[in-house]
């Protein structure tokens, strides 16, 4: 498991226990946590899962895909250099106890 | 207490519906009623990555039972609706139970359209909807080498993508001139019946089934109606659905091929809401749409869930849909219907390339392979009724967010 911490759009925390190998989407929408859609199920075709990962663990976790990166250009929030789809990002050891902040708005 | 509101399915729609009630502020009680035996799942990702191996059953589920408990939301699965009574607001199950509600949510979904031949029962011959096909279709996959798949729509080009991709022999028997001709354009069609072929799938084109061939109760086989056969472990059809409508036609609830409903969801009986794949929409100027897609499912669950605590909520959104089959993604966004013209953006050879649709100078829509930009740009547009013009729309090297940035346009439509 990998402890991860979602900050929900309205400042909510949850400290979740992600299995290694989900996504960081599967675990905040198999726990409930508020400012997620995910609408094509981790299919890398809706964005509507788009989270900012902590600064500091960018630099531990495979940069986006060019799919995602083209995907990302265009989420309804504002797009910050740490913006990811959480369905792409997958828990891993490198991850245990980083934030990951959900925007105000998917769609 | 007063009665809860009841949804009827326990699919992507009538999760959502549940869920917008909690976020729309409804604090009565929620019962959320399922057939399957599982809690809500995404189902998109079973002809894709949950067969491919990719993702196990767990994360298909959409939230956990806890999750949904938290939310104070009461599902209840394995429970099927055999009547609703509209005048007493009440529905009984198939138990003989009655309940009463306060409101009602129809998410009933659709099932596979049955295959109408000869050998249809044998073991060995699938539909691809539920999360129990997809388990039985694994198994009965990892156990033969040949596979025929019925009908070249994308539910059948998907799993012959994965099949393709696991190392079977995979043929494909399409009844019309095309593949997927009820949803893209020839030149898509021509596109992957060109990528199907080059991973060595064998697609038949304008061919009649004529039966399934088996041997003590198991199939081995396709007979065609012009005498070919072809040899088969595995037999998966997809061959369109039918709108589970018939609860609320036996109610009185007016249907027509689906579950009669407005943009904002509501159906011909007070209190009454239906959204997702069991409805059909009839639109301002009288016309009716059916959409099966997981964004009306969604989209449709929150007018839905809106409509039920009297708000208006319409799903005005354009279509969009997407399609995975081997490497290639393909994103539409808009309906092509009615248009008379198409320009191409990018290259076919390269399999990055986006088709604008226009009707005159109108964009109507966009489908995009391995371009999800355009396809965010084209959604972005079509929602904004901005347009390039076809001739920007060709020329790769046009911006097309400068569309966006330039002042809106007097709306004409």
């Amino acid at each position: 498991m990998v402890m991860i911490t979602y900050v929900e759009p309205n400042g909510g925390r949850q400290e979740i226990d992600v299995p290694e190998g989900w996504s960081l989407m599967q675990g905040a929408m198999s726990n409930g946590v508020d400012g997620m859609e995910a609408e094509c199920g981790g299919s890398c075709a809706c964005a509507t899962c788009h989270c900012y990962i902590d600064e500091a663990a960018l630099a531990r976790i495979p940069p986006a895909a060019d799919n995602e990166a083209a995907m990302l250009e265009n989420v309804v929030a504002e797009r910050r250099p740490n913006s990811r789809l959480a369905c792409q990002v997958k828990a891993t050891a490198a991850l245990e106890g980083i934030l990951v902040e959900l925007p105000a708005a998917q769609s | 207490m007063g009665a809860p509101i009841v949804i009827v399915g326990a699919g992507q729609s009538g999760l959502q519906v549940a869920e917008s009630l909690r976020s729309e502020g409804w604090e009565g009680g929620i019962l959320l009623l399922g057939e399957e035996a599982v809690p809500p799942y995404h189902r998109p990702p079973l002809s894709k990555a949950y067969l491919a191996g990719k993702a196990e059953e767990a994360q298909l589920f959409i939230r956990s039972p806890e999750a949904l408990a938290k939310k104070r939301i009461d599902f209840r699965p394995g429970s099927r609706v055999a009547a609703l009574d509209i005048a007493r607001q009440t529905l009984t199950l198939a138990d003989g139970s009655q309940l009463d509600y306060e409101g009602l949510a129809l998410a009933t979904g659709a099932r596979n359209r049955a295959l109408p031949l000869p050998g249809a029962e044998l073991d060995g011959v699938f539909g691809l909807r539920t999360l129990d096909d997809t388990r039985r279709i694994a198994e009965a996959l990892a156990a033969t080498e040949a596979v025929v798949v019925i009908g070249g729509g994308f539910i059948g080009l998907e799993f012959a993508a994965v099949a393709a991709a696991q190392g079977k022999r995979v043929t494909v028997l399409e009844a019309a001139e095309r593949l997927m001709a009820r949803a893209v354009p020839p030149a898509l069609s021509d596109f992957y019946l060109a990528l199907h072929r080059a991973h060595g799938v064998r697609v038949e084109l304008g061919v009649s089934v004529a039966a399934v061939l088996g041997e003590q109760g198991r199939a081995h086989g396709v007979r065609c109606a012009d005498g070919r056969e072809f040899e088969a472990g595995l037999v998966v059809a997809g061959i369109g659905v039918l709108p589970n409508d018939e609860l609320a036609a036996a109610a009185g609830i007016a249907c027509d091929r689906g579950i009669l409903v407005d943009a904002c969801s509501r159906t011909s009986a007070p209190n009454v809401v239906a959204s997702g794949d069991c409805t059909v929409t009839r639109l301002e100027d009288g016309s009716l749409r059916r959409l099966e897609s997981v964004q009306a499912a969604v989209e449709q669950g929150k007018s839905a869930a809106a409509a039920l605590l009297g708000r208006e909520r319409p799903f005005s959104a354009r279509p969009w849909f997407w399609s995975d089959q081997y490497e290639v993604k393909l994103q539409m966004a808009g309906l092509a219907a009615g248009a008379d013209r198409s320009v191409l953006r990018g290259s076919q050879e390269a399999h990055a390339f986006s088709l604008f649709h226009y009707r005159g100078e109108q964009l109507l829509a966009v489908d995009s392979l391995n371009q999800p930009q355009v396809h965010m740009l084209a959604r972005r547009m079509l929602d904004a009724g901005r347009s390039p013009t076809p001739a920007q729309a060709a020329d790769s090297g046009f911006e097309l967010n400068t569309v966006l940035a330039t002042p809106a346009p007097a709306m004409s439509s």
